[in-house]
């Protein structure tokens, strides 16, 4: 008799995603192409991740170069590498402990370079001073989230806690909730006016939870995941205004804030709230998170976030520092990731000429992906793709006949999670299920990564279109 | 804290606060990070603004940090991570082929060729079957299944992921988990986190800090009226105690948990990391095996293993992974539902965790270069442990049981009443702040024998003023206890008492080196003696 059979019911109410089973799916197929079984397609293109270098984009030589030869100081023997790399690994290791990055770091991360992030934060919010102590990095902005959603529900409460979570919403959010005990409150985004966020809706929300749970938190991800909106500051006033009155902790994940192609401009909500004055400036609670692992890095793998605090009880603070103590510290290369990140070369440096370049060609072909997008997924009919503003991904609408919709039912699956894996066997792309994010019902979205080579996204397109064409016509 | 209403609108205190926060973290402490620290970290920048003080730098030993302190990184590690962050280098001939490939392969596995792509959340497939390679070499040949394997952030995450899982239950019902003390603080902080109950149970100080499963019934029978007792957690070697069980103790753990039906967290980040005579590291998994399959199909079990520690000390990689075992399918699907949360474990970590199961082979050209540098590392952490005991022990009012293995020493400190009623009205509990200030009534004099790896006895003595006659007696006793020159003393006092003794000494014994001490707040000096035979005897002990 198993001791297991008794698990955490946090852990067991987790919702099961739909991704395992494509990606189970994935690797035999992949399998079966390595084995040489012939098929439609000679590779099968992953896209359900937000992960750059995943679909062939590049990392950043510069990034690279420090990495290397902070891990092999021997490297920096010669002129093999740029003066400024060398400088840049040699400040660097000068900061770590014992000069090697393989000895642990402060619990908020190294202090140089947390204080090289503030000093960003400050540059890119327009001088808003940011205090240092505010700051601590992570592995991963979703852990340092966690943290903060550890502090904020408390599993034990009677309602449970709740956190206000945007529909849709990338699933990793919603799971971390979960897990705590705490119960998400759905507001939903209103695809029609570009996934736009209105007040009336939050207060909606906000009304539902009476009596079923107890609200302490708003979340918002902007620009957005996966839908691809970005905000505009009149919509992040109100949100703040609105954060203020019904007394919410303002979560604001801003992971794409260096992804953005539209006409709206990233403001960060510190910004936004900095400019409204006293005293929302000084009294909105607010969680700020960024990450190496997007923009034109794209270093998912280092693990490397942080969360800036503002305005937050000092008393508080002091537990938010015990617990990120518990994880000793954030991967050392990831921090150095993030310095790079926010102290990129700059003109006049010798690495500058190649990091342009680098970071061009992936901003034009960025912006070229966009594009293209919009245009071939909108002439397909029985598709509707909001403008992708920002964020990483294009989340499209499948209008799926209804013979689909019932041939998902009959094997047991969601319509979306059907199509999309119809389009794995037959195209070989690998997509995510609307269902994975929450839709509104009756609708289904299907999910794609755009931060991928120009290549590529002309062989996904050319594939998703014969595909859908196909699918469209057999379920007519 | 309420604020004036502003243009009308009204500010009230703050929207999250010590009330209203989550209680169960409130409870977190962790030792290692905590207030101590944060003070240490205040003196080094007060010496950095030029206050003056007796020291010019703190030493902080106070966390396993090996590179902190100056252990060199493994070359071969070195080498085929710089190698996979920038692939470029392969095309380097300064790189050794064996470093290239494993780059190589290691880069084959990543998604794009890029250690930048997110991983699977239970780590790269070809790392997870090298590492069930290392486990099932290193247990002589017992199968590891890959689909066991969890990499993880560090052991620490794999180790809060596994108590995330299991802890349920209110009230009484609540999951109850055991745990040694003393212990490495994660764990009470991750069970005070969880709202679980810590169940103490005590490690025998007078035995070399042994395990006694008589003990782990008492604690077990103790807290069963409070909570549902369902884990015990053991470290081996022990964090901070540095015991090393025994083959029969580990038999003794795995019996105690069928019976009870425990589930076994068997934390072993220390393996590599042995130096006594006579202790060996014997792995939960490979006992629980060849106790049979009563045992090995039945006891449910996760050991723990990280890139912290043992050789390598890479901490800042943050790379672990832990094996679990007899987990029930539907439990191991809500594990890996739950490591989904992570998304995945840093890249780098995951892929120097490849390089330690697979480090280079006798047949490899880096082969030579990694014994000899691996050999070091252990040769002088041994070493270290060796003498750390040995010196704690020449000190009155400590005691220092043998450093078997790991990388603490954890001496007992005899602290002084005065020290601890001070404490308390500091608000410090008395052992974490105060170190052993002699009284300035009572002079010390400790004898010990010198050199001895198992000094565990030694003879303090309190000298009455004007004293030096019991040096004498001393001696005479330790001699008559068979333990002869070389002898070591301390003496702890005032100047003026010392420079009597000493002149006794000097007629009655001889000598040969004398080191002395000033301790900060120059009221007491302490001058350690070593006697010996004039001629000969060379004591490689103190340097």
């Amino acid at each position: 008799m198993s001791v297991l059979q008794e698990i955490s019911a946090n852990v067991r109410n987790m919702k099961s995603m739909e991704y395992p089973v494509l990606a189970r799916r994935t690797n035999q197929i992949q399998e079966e192409l390595r084995k040489g079984v012939r098929k439609p397609y000679r590779d099968v293109i992953d896209v359900s991740w937000g992960d750059p270098h995943r679909a062939g984009v590049k990392p950043l030589s510069f990034v690279r170069q420090v990495l290397a030869a902070c891990l092999y100081p021997k490297l920096m023997e010669g002129d093999r590498l740029m003066v400024d790399v060398r400088q840049r690994a040699q400040r660097l290791l000068k900061e770590c402990a014992g000069g090697s990055i393989g000895s642990y770091s402060n619990t908020a991360g190294i202090p140089e370079i947390v204080q090289r992030v503030s000093e960003f934060i400050t540059r890119r919010d327009g001088g808003v001073p940011c205090r240092r102590e505010n700051i601590f990095i992570s592995s991963g902005s979703q852990w340092a989230l966690a943290n903060i959603l550890k502090v904020l529900v408390n599993s034990e409460a009677s309602p449970r806690t709740g956190v206000l979570t945007p529909v849709p919403c990338h699933s990793t959010t919603i799971l971390s909730l979960m897990a705590l005990g705490a119960a998400a409150v759905p507001y939903h985004l209103t695809e029609e006016r570009g996934w736009a966020l209105e007040v009336e809706e939050l207060q909606r929300a906000l009304d539902s939870a009476k009596g079923v749970c107890s609200p302490v938190a708003l979340y918002v991800i902007n620009p957005g995941n996966p839908a691809g909106y970005v905000q505009n500051r009149k919509s992040m006033q109100e949100v703040i205004r609105f954060a203020a009155e019904k007394r919410l902790f303002l979560l604001a994940d801003e992971v794409y804030q260096d992804c953005v192609y539209g006409k709206t401009e990233f403001v960060s909500y510190k910004r936004a709230l900095a400019e409204m004055g006293p005293p929302l400036s000084e009294t909105v609670e607010l969680a700020s998170f960024h990450t190496a692992s997007k923009g034109l890095m794209g270093e998912c793998g280092l693990r490397a976030g942080y969360v800036e605090l503002v305005n937050l009880d000092p008393a508080v603070m002091k537990h938010i520092n015990s617990l990120f103590s518990t994880n000793s510290c954030a991967p050392v290369l990831g921090q150095i990731a993030l310095d790079v990140m926010t102290n990129p070369p700059q003109p006049g440096d010798p690495s500058y000429p190649l990091y342009m370049k680098e970071t061009q060609h992936i901003r034009t072909s960025l912006a070229e992906n966009v594009r293209r997008v919009e245009e071939v997924v909108n002439s397909l009919p029985g598709f509707s793709c909001q403008p992708v503003e920002g964020g990483a991904f294009a989340f499209p609408t499948v209008f799926l006949p209804p013979k689909a919709i019932e041939r998902a039912k009959e094997v047991g699956m969601k319509p979306d999670t059907f199509y999309c894996l119809r389009l794995l066997e037959e195209a070989g792309l690998l997509f995510s299920p609307g269902t994975e994010y929450g839709q509104k019902e009756g609708t289904y979205h299907i999910r794609f990564c755009i931060m991928i080579p120009l290549d590529v996204m002309e062989e996904l397109l050319r594939r998703l279109s014969g595909f859908h064409k196909r699918f469209m016509k057999e379920f007519s | 804290m309420s604020q004036q209403a502003v243009n009308g609108v009204p500010c009230r205190g703050k929207v999250l606060t010590v009330e209203n926060m989550n209680p169960n973290v409130k409870r977190v402490e962790y030792a290692v990070r905590g207030p101590i620290v944060q003070r240490a970290v205040q003196i080094e920048k007060e010496l950095r603004e030029g206050v003056k003080k007796p020291f010019t730098e703190v030493i902080k030993a106070n966390i396993g940090d090996a590179h902190a302190m100056g252990q060199k990184p493994i070359t071969f590690f070195r080498q085929v991570l710089a190698l996979c962050s920038y692939p470029e280098l392969l095309e380097d001939n300064k790189f050794p082929e064996d470093a290239k490939k494993r780059a190589r392969r290691i880069l084959g596995a990543c998604g794009g060729h890029s250690i930048g792509a997110y991983s699977a959340s239970q780590g790269i497939e070809c790392i997870r079957q090298d590492v069930a390679g290392y486990i099932q070499r290193r247990d002589g040949g017992i199968p590891s299944n890959p689909d066991n394997i969890y990499l993880s952030t560090g052991a620490s995450d794999a180790i809060v992921t596994i108590l995330k899982l299991l802890v349920c239950g209110e009230g009484r019902e609540r999951t109850g988990v055991m745990i040694s003390i003393p212990q490495y603080p994660l764990y009470s902080a991750a069970l005070a986190d969880l709202g679980a109950v810590q169940i103490n149970y005590y490690l025998d100080e007078d035995n070399c800090w042994s395990l006694n499963v008589a003990e782990l019934r008492r604690a077990l029978n103790d807290a069963r009226q409070r909570c549902r007792p369902r884990v015990l957690c053991i470290i081996n070697p022990g964090n901070p105690t540095g015991q090393v069980q025994s083959r029969q103790c580990i038999e003794d753990v795995i019996r105690f948990a069928k019976e009870e039906n425990l589930f076994l967290m068997a934390d072993e980040v220390y393996q590599d990391n042995v130096y006594a005579d006579g202790c060996k590291f014997h792995s939960f998994k490979k006992v629980l095996f060849e106790m049979g399959e009563e045992y090995s199909s039945t006891v449910e079990m996760a050991s723990f293993h990280s890139t912290s520690k043992c050789y390598m000390g890479e901490c800042g990689f943050r790379g672990g992974y832990m094996e679990v075992l007899n987990m029930d399918p539907d439990v191991k699907a809500q594990l890996t539902k739950l490591v989904s949360v992570r998304l995945c474990p840093p890249v780098p970590g995951q892929a120097l965790l490849d390089l330690v199961v697979n480090p280079p082979q006798p047949d490899e050209p880096s082969y030579a270069s990694f014994m000899k540098e691996r050999t070091a590392v252990l040769a002088a952490l041994a070493e270290k442990a060796r003498l750390t005991e040995e010196i704690f022990n020449t000190v009155p009012g400590i005691t220092c049981n043998p450093v078997q293995g790991a990388m603490y020493t954890f001496p007992r400190i005899a602290l002084p009443q005065k020290a601890i009623d001070k404490a308390k009205v500091c608000r410090y509990t008395p052992c974490s702040t105060r170190n052993l200030t002699p009284t300035r009534k009572r002079r010390r004099v400790c004898v010990s024998p010198a050199g001895g790896r198992r000094s565990s006895r030694h003879v303090l003595l309190y000298e009455a003023a004007g004293g030096g006659g019991n040096l004498l007696g001393a001696r005479q006793r330790l001699r008559s206890e068979g333990r002869h020159l070389p002898l070591q003393v301390s003496l702890t006092g005032r100047f003026k008492y010392l420079t009597e003794a000493f002149t006794r000494l000097k007629e009655n014994v001889w000598f040969s080196k004398v080191f002395r001490n000033t301790d900060l707040k120059k009221k007491n000096v302490c001058i350690y003696i070593q006697l010996q035979k004039k001629k000969g005897n060379k004591n490689p002990s103190l340097a």
